[in-house]
């Protein structure tokens, strides 16, 4: 019984960066329609350039953290600007398929610079793990989870009472109107992808720091995407929820069948939803009648 | 468009190569590739098989995305099925004309379950349900021992006719040559039937499709299993040339690497299925090439070359979406034109 509840709890905790990198996909796939397949790639790319800002050059953890959110903002906005702007009014596949180019040069390019052997970056939160009696949590897993927290009920927060997040929701509900209305919605879903790759660097520098950083990192983040049809793709409580979710199935997976299902167990529970609840659990029905 | 056709007939009119020229192309390039074992160095016997494999496959997901707009991701996964249904029937001595349809079918078959969540859902949820079904049938590759040989992976005996081994380049060329000769003309006729009606309406408006009496369920399983059943024969022939496989190669980058060879080429068309596939599969050896050949000057280049070449092919695709979409088929068309109507602009 207790080991159902040390799994439990892990994979909980676990699941609260799941949610991180969720709701990195879910910002740009709400705020722009967008399917961005290089969601992996831009976490590790952030967590690299948090490794050469602490190892390769010296500098503080706290510093070298600022100084890849700036460099992945940067790049954001670049990306948007040369690659999105052009495809905005292109079918859905053209739009994926760019992405997965991007992700595809993200992927060569940190290859090609940094080889592909396993790092440790120096952490940015205390080690001690938690004891409830037999049950012992490794301090990482809390912290992460306490960070990932605190960042979503921020995020749910701007969106709801600061004025910036209203119009970003406007311009991913109707940029027409939003634009009728004065929202600039160049400038939104530029932010928007800046957003997005913000919270995914702090998820990947979270991830990195507890379980080593390599080119393997992206991976990580394919397994999100069950999550994220969990809850929907257009909903930021349901990324949330659903990673929860998905977190606890993988850890009780993992503990009760073996580590190797671990990567499978989370699409299989993707087609199930897929046939039973097609638009998850809190993702807006489009009533299509086939 | 090309002047001086009359067809006098409806018969001569849908033809498929309809003009004394392009027949006279045809049967040029024809011979040429038949008789490529003849004038061919070893290397490019093997490249050609692999151009050829590539060419099945990719002409099967261009009717299953271009065609009918499923965007699949899991077209890797059905090669690897293809494969593994030729190594555990060719074990059993079942010969070559026979392994291939059952692959080939095999595959199909488990591309109508794969399709099926198209029931509920559109688009992306639906790519994301072939991401998911890549995902679960690399497992079983890897899992199911006593078919796939799990990891370490699995030998594939020579294909025979009546004794005769298909072993070697030479032959296996001709096999591989042969069908992609075939399912090449029959992906071009599955355009002009309804079936193949039916998936560019579905395409494009597909309430209006059902309106219309398209069955929507069966048309999108059957843009599936046709994908499939190519994807299923393509791997059965990959098993043939290569002779042992393992679950290492149908990973992810592999669907990926079709979908770029679909969209390079043009999304929709037969020879942009054909033109992407050659030039994915020549692009990697182009790069190896030039890093070969740069390597005196820099030699450190040598160790990059396998990121670098996810470089490039990141930066094709995009620059293929942006500047020409509709791929290597437009760019041809174009200069065909203009050496059609030359010396008039285009």
């Amino acid at each position: 019984m207790s080991e159902f509840v040390e799994y439990s709890l892990l994979g909980l905790l676990s699941g609260g960066v799941i949610a991180l990198v969720a709701l990195s996909f879910v910002l740009i796939y709400k705020g722009t329609g967008v399917v961005n397949f290089a969601v992996g790639e831009v976490m590790m790319l952030g967590a690299y350039f948090y490794y050469a800002g602490t190892v390769t050059f010296g500098l503080a953890p706290w510093i070298a953290f600022a100084l890849s959110l700036g460099l992945i903002g940067l790049l954001a906005v670049a990306v948007e600007r040369s690659v999105l702007r052009p495809l905005s009014g292109q079918s859905a596949v053209a739009v994926l398929m760019a992405t997965i180019g991007m992700a595809s040069i993200i992927h060569g390019a940190v290859e090609a610079v940094w080889g592909g052997d396993t790092y440790s970056p120096p952490t940015l939160l205390p080690r001690t793990p938690l004891t409830f009696g037999e049950i012992l949590i490794p301090g990482t897993v809390l912290g992460n989870f306490v960070v990932a927290a605190v960042l979503i009920g921020a995020f749910l927060a701007f969106f709801r009472y600061t004025k910036t997040g209203i119009a970003l929701r406007a311009t991913a509900s109707d940029p027409v109107t939003a634009a009728v209305l004065g929202i600039n919605i160049n400038y939104s879903q530029r932010l928007t992808w800046v957003l997005s790759g913000l919270v995914g660097t702090v998820a990947g520098v979270l991830i990195a720091s507890s379980a080593g950083l390599s080119p393997l990192l992206a991976a990580a983040a394919l397994g999100v995407f069950a999550a994220i049809i969990l809850g929907g793709l257009d909903s930021i409580l349901g990324a949330i929820v659903a990673s929860l979710i998905i977190g606890w199935v993988e850890a009780l997976a993992a503990g009760y069948l073996g580590g190797k299902t671990r990567d499978v167990v989370p699409y299989i529970v993707v087609l199930a939803i897929l046939i039973v609840r097609p638009y998850g659990l809190f993702g807006t029905r489009t009533i299509e009648r086939l | 468009m090309r002047t001086g056709v009359f067809h006098e007939t409806f018969v001569a009119e849908e033809r498929l190569w309809d003009s004394t020229t392009t027949q006279r192309w045809m049967l040029a390039f024809t011979l040429a590739l038949f008789t490529l074992p003849v004038w061919g160095t070893d290397y490019m016997l093997a490249m050609a098989c692999i151009v050829g494999i590539h060419v099945i496959a990719t002409l099967g997901l261009n009717i299953t995305t271009g065609n009918a707009g499923l965007i699949s991701l899991s077209h890797g996964a059905f090669l690897g099925v293809g494969c593994y249904t030729v190594a555990w029937l060719a074990k059993h001595g079942v010969p070559f004309y026979l392994t291939l349809p059952a692959a080939g079918f095999v595959t199909a078959a488990l591309g109508v379950i794969v399709g099926l969540p198209s029931l509920r859902v559109k688009g992306l949820y639906l790519a994301i349900a072939t991401l998911a079904a890549h995902f679960i049938l690399t497992f079983v590759f890897r899992e199911w021992e006593a078919v796939t040989g799990g990891v370490p992976g699995t030998s594939i005996p020579r294909a025979s006719l009546f004794g005769f081994e298909v072993g070697g380049d030479r032959r296996v060329f001709y096999l591989i040559f042969a069908c992609a000769f075939a399912m090449a003309v029959a992906a071009r006729n599955l355009g002009r039937t309804y079936v193949g009606r039916a998936f560019v309406a579905v395409r494009d408006r597909d309430i209006s499709a059902e309106i219309l009496g398209v069955n929507l369920l069966r048309t999108k399983l059957l843009a599936f299993a046709i994908g499939a059943f190519y994807a299923g024969v393509a791997g059965g022939l990959l098993g043939y040339f290569y002779g042992a496989i393992t679950p290492e190669y149908f990973v992810l980058t592999l669907s990926v690497f079709y979908l770029a060879a679909v969209i390079v080429g043009g999304l929709g068309s037969v020879l942009g299925s054909i033109l992407g596939a050659l030039f994915m599969t020549l692009l990697p050896e182009l790069l190896r090439l030039a890093a070969h050949a740069s390597s005196q000057w820099f030699p450190a280049v040598a160790g990059l070359l396998l990121p670098m070449q996810q470089v490039v092919f990141g930066l094709l695709i995009i620059v293929f979406l942006v500047l020409e979409p509709h791929g290597l088929a437009a760019i041809w068309a174009r200069i065909r034109r203009t050496f059609h109507l030359w010396p008039f602009r285009t």
